[in-house]
């Protein structure tokens, strides 16, 4: 008897307990340091909110740095060494009007300044791919009337803006590469139009692109003297028993203006 | 009554305890300890409640009916448009200190089926002849070319506005050339690229344009084209009300202001009004909230007139200030959408023809919107927004069809009709105070131009509020005064 009333004692305890750690849990204060921390962070949520975003200002800083102005450089040296001098601070390369060796920097970033000889000379060829220049930094740029080709080739602060901005090299562009931006839409790919001498385009792998077969049979129609490479016909079709192979297989061959649409 | 049950049965399981375990003293010290944490809290949430129940706290002991604007404001935006919330985002980007000014955005329809932001074709330009349509039309378009540092937020997707860069093209007949060559001047002097084609370098670039009648050209080159603007009104909605500005859906009723006298030069006497109530009625209901507010802004677009109205503005002897009403009214002008095959491709830009009828792409499937403003004799009737479509098969498409011969054949897939906030005065916005009212800014009268002025606009109208006076773009040639003293600036349109 004194064995059961013992246990009986024991499980009203047990019951107890129970009902007490139920009420505190309840109560006040989460047990974790961790949780506690987040409590005391959600008293501060707007300033907590405005340090996340000073982090995201932070992350973009590097690209707002590489994208400014030169404008005490091409007051002091002119255009084309200001241009010349861009180029290579934002890890690009170039190569002058007439001759065949091209400026590049080394794997560290730094570079030869024997650029600063030829004032007068302009900039045919520019590499840009891989860099961080966007529409800010076109404005080093836009003075190089004479261009001829230019790479942008996995540039990703390239999108439709700064594809807007490239009519001032209309009357002189002739090979552009526009591959794997991964900003660029068909919107930005509707001012190439004013890109009047582009005979050799590149627009393969532009994820922004819903149906890139259509987006280069309009290209092609639009600029009729040049060739694009890259989009597929057959990307963006649905793939269906019946669907019959696409007439033109090769990507190199050129397509004629005749104003027929291949479907 | 909660709190009574959770006394009664601690205090039973405390006896209970003492009965049963009075060998275990820890428990019952604990059993203790337990009763004064509950008594602790149950004062803390006394505490609480009280305060809330003292004045100067949100709380209030009536049922309230769900989406009533709050009270008090400081400032009160009627409109809740592109022109409205852009006013909206400015006002809190330029605050002194965080939660500063309480902005209230009131909106009458809340599925936007009137609203002229939604229905708008969506086009950007420079090419004005006024100076400063086009530098608002181009720190516009600095705004949607930085629009995710303005308008991006954490954890959610970048801003996408599917904006094509395909520019604007005027044609001007031999009558009206020598306006768009002044006017590519004063744009090229501002700072928009633009350029003026000949008739054969039209027919060089775009083969498809019939060049009959046409004596030159201006073709937009940077900066110009169009763009969703329901994906502008819904990012600045949703940035807007993550900074802490209240969103109201219901309809500006009527004011109640006080009043003084001033005096004129000439001798005349008129009433100055101060507004300290706007009376906000909810939809479908009788019932309405007086908010009062220390400023209020005039953003409601086609409406704007009627809301001018409600303070007194026309209605007083004709020959005085306030007999003068505020010139801008609703204007319904068509949309058609038309799918023609054979049609230009992405080249196409937004063609303005000197015949007054316009054309641009939409999408990559050969739809094109077309439309045209119609005479002023024959304007349509503003009472629904059903559309006339003997406008397009008598005027439209001839024209279109003698511009661009491959629009001879096509087939008209849809079409809808929206309003104009059309300022009969001069057909340029009216941005600024009114002398008869001292605290109502107006936003309005834009004409068909409110989306494309719409971030700069707002940037202007909060520096008023906030500074007083224009700090980064000089708007004082739109102020109302011009429509008191009877002085238009007009556009030098080419049609």
């Amino acid at each position: 008897m004194a064995a059961s009333l013992l246990s009986q004692a024991m499980r009203r305890c047990s019951a107890h307990t129970c009902t007490v750690a139920f009420r505190r849990s309840l109560s006040s204060a989460p047990s974790s340091v961790f949780n506690r921390f987040l409590l005391k962070l959600n008293h501060h949520f707007y300033d907590v909110k405005n340090i996340v975003g000073w982090s995201s200002w932070l992350r973009t800083r590097l690209v707002r740095r590489k994208n400014k102005l030169f404008s005490h450089t091409r007051q002091r040296f002119g255009d084309n060494i200001a241009a010349a001098y861009y180029i290579l601070s934002v890890r690009g390369s170039f190569r002058f009007a007439g001759q065949s060796e091209w400026f590049r920097p080394d794997s560290r970033g730094r570079f030869s300044y024997e650029f600063l000889s030829t004032p007068d000379a302009h900039i045919e060829h520019m590499d840009l791919s891989g860099t961080l220049i966007n529409h800010d930094g076109l404005d080093n740029l836009v003075r190089q009337n004479k261009l001829q080709t230019l790479s942008l080739r996995g540039c990703p602060e390239v999108d439709d803006w700064f594809i807007g901005r490239l009519h001032v090299f209309g009357e002189s562009l002739v090979e552009l590469d526009l591959s794997h931006c991964s900003c660029v839409t068909v919107g930005g790919l509707a001012a190439l139009k004013n890109l009047r001498k582009l005979q050799l385009l590149d627009i393969s792998g532009l994820p922004l692109l819903q149906s890139p077969g259509l987006v280069r049979i309009l290209v092609e129609e639009m600029l009729p003297h040049c060739r694009v490479t890259g989009a597929d016909y057959e990307r963006g079709l649905t793939q269906t028993d019946s669907l019959e192979p696409p007439e033109n297989h090769s990507e190199t061959s050129s397509h004629t203006n005749t104003g027929l649409r291949p479907i | 009554m909660a709190t009574w049950r959770k006394l009664l049965v601690s205090a039973c399981a405390f006896r209970a305890r003492n009965a049963t375990c009075r060998t275990f003293k820890t428990s019952s010290r604990g059993a203790e300890k337990d009763i004064f944490n509950d008594l602790e809290s149950q004062f803390r949430a006394f505490r609480e409640k009280a305060a809330t129940a003292m004045p100067g706290s949100d709380w209030n002991p009536f049922e309230l009916t769900a989406g009533l604007p709050p009270e008090r404001a400081d400032i009160v935006i009627v409109g809740g448009g592109v022109v409205g919330w852009s006013i909206a985002y400015w006002l809190k980007r330029k605050e002194k200190a965080r939660d500063a000014l309480r902005v209230v955005v009131v909106e009458k329809d809340p599925s936007y089926t009137q609203a002229s932001t939604v229905l708008s074709c969506g086009g950007i330009r420079q090419q004005f002849s006024l100076k400063e349509n086009i530098l608002l039309s181009l720190a516009s378009a600095d705004f949607l070319k930085n629009i995710n540092d303005h308008l991006g937020m954490l954890n959610e997707d970048p801003v996408d506005l599917q904006f094509n860069h395909s520019g604007y093209l005027f044609l001007a007949s031999d009558k009206s050339a020598h306006i768009m060559e002044e006017n590519y001047r004063t744009q090229r002097e501002v700072g928009a690229k633009v350029a003026l084609l000949s008739p054969s370098q039209l027919k060089e670039r775009f083969p498809w344009i019939n060049t009959d009648g046409v004596a030159l050209a201006s073709l937009g080159l940077e900066n110009e084209g169009w763009f969703d603007p329901w994906s502008l009104l819904n990012a600045l909605r949703r940035k807007v009300m993550s900074m802490g500005v209240y969103q109201c859906f219901g309809e500006v009723t009527g004011f109640r202001c006080s009043a003084s006298t001033a005096e004129a030069k000439d001798g005349d006497i008129f009433n100055v009004k101060r507004i300290k109530y706007v009376n906000v009625q909810m939809p479908n209901s009788l019932e309405y909230q007086p908010v009062e507010c220390a400023v209020v802004v005039n953003a409601a677009g086609a409406n704007s007139g009627k809301i001018a109205e409600m303070l007194g503005i026309g209605l007083g002897p004709q020959q005085s200030i306030s007999g003068i009403p505020f010139p801008v009214e609703p204007r319904k002008r068509f949309v058609y959408v038309v799918h023609c095959p054979d049609g230009p491709g992405l080249e196409t830009p937004f063609l303005i023809d000197y015949s007054g009828v316009y054309c641009r792409r939409e999408g990559l499937g050969g739809n094109y919107i077309t439309g045209m403003s119609p005479e002023e004799a024959e304007e349509p009737d503003i009472s629904n927004l059903d559309v006339d479509h003997e406008f397009f098969q008598e005027k439209v498409w001839p024209r279109l069809a003698h511009r661009l011969p491959a629009f001879e054949s096509l087939k008209v897939s849809s079409a809808w009709a929206g309003f104009y906030d059309y300022n009969t005065f001069d057909q340029n916005g009216i941005i600024g105070l009114h002398p008869l009212v001292t605290n109502m800014y107006f936003a309005t009268g834009f004409s068909g131009h409110g989306l494309q002025q719409s971030p700069s606009v707002g940037r202007a109208v909060a520096e008023l509020i906030v500074d007083g006076c224009y700090k980064t773009i000089d708007l004082s040639a739109f102020d109302v005064k011009r429509i008191l003293l009877q002085e238009p600036i007009l556009e030098r349109n080419i049609v």
